[in-house]
């Protein structure tokens, strides 16, 4: 439910006059075994308040420890946007009051984050390359997660009382702060979709994180504001919070980009302030007032002793770092010689991973592609699963397609085969032997068939023998009725070229 | 009165060991000296008789079976300890003196619990304090004043005065206590017992009830110094569950206060802090002092003097630095999930009501003075001026003891400007009582172990000799403070706290 009100401008006539400055926080959560700061589990979707010690609780007399995988990911993940990981740093603490907040004050890094001055370079659908400056990647640990009870809103104005549970609370955090991203112009939604797009794939790709959005692993804080074109300053920015798709961050910024045209547009000042995020309606309203100068009284937490990194433990983990994400796609394409359609089809359709592994495996990239890109898509789709829940591996696909090599199935029936694959019959080789499945290239049998249909259809036979090969195609229906589907098609053509001495 | 409570806690253990009595026995003795004069001195938030005589009887029965399992017990095993209320504890209730925690009851232990567990020593009860360890007298609990067994019109000190009163009242051979600004030792010094703050990190603070981190200590309280030594041996160590306790374990605690009891202290230079004398210093206490600066030289110390400049900066520092991670570490008691909640009495029951109904009624004037004084100190545009001068006065303190400690190897001071002062005497001049901690404040800034012994009387009432040295020194603490007890007494011809005078319960219960 959103009480929106505000005017807009058309996207483009806003860009004419006025360019927009971005600016992203993005929370990642670490898929560390135990939280950031005590030894309770990390684990999204247990019974409330289950993974929790009296550390998570805050609990008079605790204390707490930094979890050392946790670190260590998040300087993986500094390593990984082309940051400096810091020689030294420590955590402070930021105070507020919240229920969510067990000690009523969050530990987090303030003046000297783990790994700072860092970029990543984005790439937009049609090539062209946005550089986004990384300010500073720094650990904090979550809060709680609160469910407001009565009321309308579902917000904690108007409940008649609400829910904490603290399973959540001391999950590892790392935030992703940007510099202010200029000149992205009318590409900056776009932009900003494909740069959370990125630092989500990136976590993924480190397997630091489980990266699903829709559970809150990556969220969002989206700051736009607007400057005249021939301005030198910034404009006052706006922070839309958590915005939890790769959709909802383009829409949010377009959408912000609009009213801020409009209210720009009536002379009237942008409210520096918080935004929430309304997916029913693609639209924000006003949160909280927001100032620079919230004042969270931040001091050096003092129950915890600095982290210092070495150059062996760095480099040590940079030894660790998979190939970034965008090398490795731009390799891939290379080595598969793609067109680039067909690459970002395969790119969109989330199947490098398998593509790669099925070409490791042995088959070529175009029958990898094929088949992933094929057949198996439109099984998943049909099936409404994800394609890597669907059972298929690499191996099924290499597997198939050598049977298909050797003559033993063909096309036809491979996707038969595979479907039973699906179904759980077994391995292809398996299905093809137990439910008889093989083409029939015995000559003898494909001569007597051939034999038929050339008898049957006299007039076919002629405009063979006068030059129309493809009229050969007329005959496959009644061979392939005769094998039940099982004829080898090529060899089909052949004996019938050998039987009228062509 | 039972001879039993008037021994140390290595005599008791040394005659456990021999059978000559048991540890029931000894549990018992002190539960009955806490039935006969804890009504007057109130050093007991609550007493723990079932459990401390059901771990003296388990103690009692290993030792009778006898075999391996008696071999490997604590040298400390049975001999009865009180633990100060700042501490948790399971199956006793944890208050830190506040009504913010009546009735709560802690689910886990602190890490220095647990030790005392494994060394099964019975804890007698939780001892009172200052709320949540803030003040230098033991009056601004909220479970009534601790009074001091040598006067019962006098303070105890604070904030550990009730575990200063058990010991010196015989109601406890040993005690823990906590010291953030001199919390073990001004209470120490004003009962005429002794009391040690280790190096910051030789103790693990997992589970006492956090004031200052950076500052606060657990440590211990006795009426020796070789039972304090054993007692930190037992306590010390590093935890895994705090990350600011030190990587090893310090050694050699018992062995040094062994050692200095010989009273041969030739070749340790002692270095006498001039900013720690002279003016503020009552006429007594310097006397005191100076009396036991004679005996060192005549057992062959070197009393040189050290200048620290900056200790004139310490109190300041310290109350910045102190309130400001108060006013944190306090956030946490909200009414949400633990401890009292109150109600706002009328208007609407939302949570920053209920959150601040529940700080104003659940904290006491001290404390909320020092959470208002922490939120001002750390607050946007005051911060560099408070927090962060005060943290560069730490960094000068410290670098005070670095250059004091190349002239010498421990340095001494009276451990307070004053003997205890009357109930009530500061009520409406927390300055004052602030004064109390000027010379015990500068350990805790720089994290330096520090010990008071004591030194004789003033006024009828007891002084504190404070000796101090480098982090993670404390065996000079032992050695020094062994010597200068074993010298005092020989002088004396007895201890000082054999002198206590007789508590006069009935007077207490009159006015009461």
């Amino acid at each position: 439910m959103s009480n929106y009100t505000d005017e807009l401008v058309d996207f483009d006539e806003a860009l004419d006059r006025y360019d927009p400055v971005l600016g992203f926080e993005v929370h990642v959560e670490l898929n560390t075994k135990t939280k950031m700061f005590s030894d309770a589990p990390n684990a999204f979707g247990d019974d409330p308040n289950t993974n929790v010690t009296p550390v998570d609780l805050g609990l008079p007399g605790v204390l707490p420890v930094v979890n050392k995988t946790a670190v260590e990911y998040s300087i993986l993940i500094g390593l990984a946007l082309n940051c400096q990981i810091a020689e030294k740093c420590g955590f402070a603490r930021k105070n507020y009051f919240y229920p969510d907040t067990p000690k009523n004050f969050q530990t987090s890094q303030f003046e000297d984050p783990i790994a700072y001055d860092g970029y990543l370079d984005i790439e937009l659908e049609d090539g062209e390359v946005f550089r986004v400056e990384i300010e500073r990647a720094h650990m904090e640990e979550d809060a709680g997660k609160l469910t407001h009870m009565g009321g309308s809103t579902g917000r904690i104005q108007g409940a008649d009382y609400s829910l904490v549970d603290y399973n959540r609370a001391g999950v590892p955090l790392v935030e992703i702060v940007t510099k202010p991203i200029t000149g992205a112009g009318k590409r900056a939604p776009e932009l900003a979709k494909a740069y959370v797009a990125a630092v989500r794939e990136i976590v993924k790709n480190l397997g630091v994180s489980d990266a699903k959005m829709e559970r809150g692993n990556v969220r969002c804080d989206a700051n736009v504001s607007l400057m005249p074109k021939d301005a030198d300053k910034f404009g006052t920015r706006t922070e839309t919070k958590n915005v939890n798709s790769l959709r909802a961050v383009e829409h949010a910024v377009r959408f912000e980009i609009e009213r801020h045209a409009a209210v720009l547009d009536s002379g009237a000042k942008i409210v520096q302030e918080t935004r929430h995020w309304h997916e029913d309606t693609r639209t924000t309203t006003s949160g909280r007032p927001k100032s620079d100068a919230d004042d969270y009284r931040y001091f050096p937490e003092p129950d915890l002793v600095p982290i210092v990194t070495t150059v062996e433990w760095i480099e040590e983990l940079r030894g660790r770092l998979p190939e970034p994400p965008a090398e490795r796609r731009k390799r891939l394409k290379a080595e598969w010689n793609y067109a680039d359609k067909e690459f970002r089809d395969v790119v969109n359709a989330g199947v490098l991973d398998e593509i790669e592994q099925t070409v490791a495996a042995g088959a070529t990239a175009a029958v990898a592609r094929k088949w992933w890109m094929g057949e198996i898509a439109r099984l998943a789709k049909a099936a409404d699963k994800d394609i890597s829940d669907l059972g298929v591996t690499p191996a099924t696909i290499v597997e198939l397609n050598s049977l298909i090599e050797g003559k033993k199935i063909n096309d036809k029936i491979a996707r038969q085969v595979l479907e039973y694959v699906i179904d759980g019959e077994g391995t292809p080789s398996e299905i093809v032997e137990k439910r008889s499945l093989a083409v029939v290239n015995d000559d003898g049998a494909l001569g007597k068939a051939v034999d038929d249909a050339m008898a049957a259809m006299p007039d076919v036979v002629e405009k063979i023998k006068g030059g129309k090969m493809q009229a050969i195609g007329a005959l496959m229906g009644p061979v392939m009725k005769a094998t039940r589907g099982q004829a080898d098609a090529g060899r089909v053509r052949e004996i019938v070229m050998e039987k009228l001495g062509l | 009165m039972n001879d039993l409570i008037k021994l140390s806690g290595t005599e008791l253990a040394a005659k456990l060991r021999a059978g000559e009595v048991t540890s029931v026995q000894a549990v018992q003795a002190h539960l009955d000296r806490i039935a006969e004069v804890d009504g007057a001195l109130n050093a007991f938030l609550h007493v723990n008789a079932e459990e401390a005589l059901a771990v003296a009887a388990e103690v009692d029965a290993i030792r009778a079976a006898g075999g391996a399992e008696a071999q490997a017990l604590h040298p400390l095993a049975g001999v009865p300890i009180a633990i100060k209320d700042l501490i948790v504890t399971k199956g006793q209730p944890t208050t830190a003196a506040s009504k913010m925690l009546e009735g709560w009851m802690s689910p886990y232990d602190a890490t220095v619990i647990e030790k005392i567990r494994a060394a099964k020593l019975p804890m007698l009860g939780k001892t009172n304090l200052d709320e949540f360890a803030m003040g230098s007298s033991t009056e601004h609990s909220a479970y009534g004043v601790t009074r001091n067994p040598w006067n019962l019109d006098r303070i105890p000190g604070g904030s550990g005065g009730g575990s200063a009163a058990a010991v010196a009242s015989f109601e406890a051979p040993l005690a823990l206590g906590t010291d953030t600004g001199g919390s073990i030792r001004q209470p120490g010094a004003v009962t005429g017992t002794v009391g040690v703050k280790p190096t910051y990190g030789a103790v693990s603070r997992y589970g006492a009830i956090a004031m200052a981190s950076s500052l606060d200590q657990i440590g211990p309280v006795s009426r020796t110094v070789l039972d304090s030594a054993y007692l930190q041996e037992l306590i010390g160590g590093h935890d895994p569950k705090d990350s600011t306790s030190l990587p090893k374990d310090l050694e050699g605690l018992v062995a040094a206060a062994e050692a200095g009891a010989t009273g041969d202290l030739k070749g340790l230079r002692v270095g006498v802090i001039k900013e720690l004398t002279g003016e503020g210093y009552q006429e007594g206490v310097q006397a005191r002092f100076n009396e036991s600066l004679e005996l060192l030289k005549a057992a062959g110390a070197e009393i040189v003097e050290v200048s620290c400049p900056n200790f004139k900066y310490a109190l300041g520092a310290y109350y910045l630095i102190m309130p400001s991670e108060v006013s944190s570490n306090l956030a946490k008691f909200d009414g949400v999930r633990f401890g009292q909640r109150v109600l706002p009495k009328e208007g609407p029951l939302t949570i920053e009501r209920v959150m601040a109904a529940t700080r104003a009624a659940g904290f006491g004037d001290e404390v909320k003075r020092r959470i208002i004084l922490g939120t001002y100190a750390l607050s946007a545009g005051y911060y560099d001026a408070y927090y962060g001068s005060a943290q560069k006065v730490r960094t000068l303190i410290q670098r005070d003891f670095d250059a004091a400690f190349e002239q010498a190897d421990v340095l001494v001071s009276p451990t307070s400007p004053t003997v205890a002062f009357e109930l009530g005497k500061n009520d409406n001049d927390p300055l004052a009582m602030y004064l109390n901690d000027v010379a015990t404040i500068p350990a805790n800034l720089a994290g330096v172990p520090g010990i008071t012994v004591p030194g004789g009387l003033s006024e009828d009432l007891p002084v504190g000799i404070q000796f101090l040295a480098p982090a993670f020194e404390d065996a000079r603490l032992y050695r020094a403070g062994a010597a200068l007890e074993a010298l005092l007494e020989k002088q004396w011809g007895h201890s000082l706290i054999s002198q206590a005078p007789a508590i006069d319960s009935a007077s207490i219960a009159q006015e009461a």
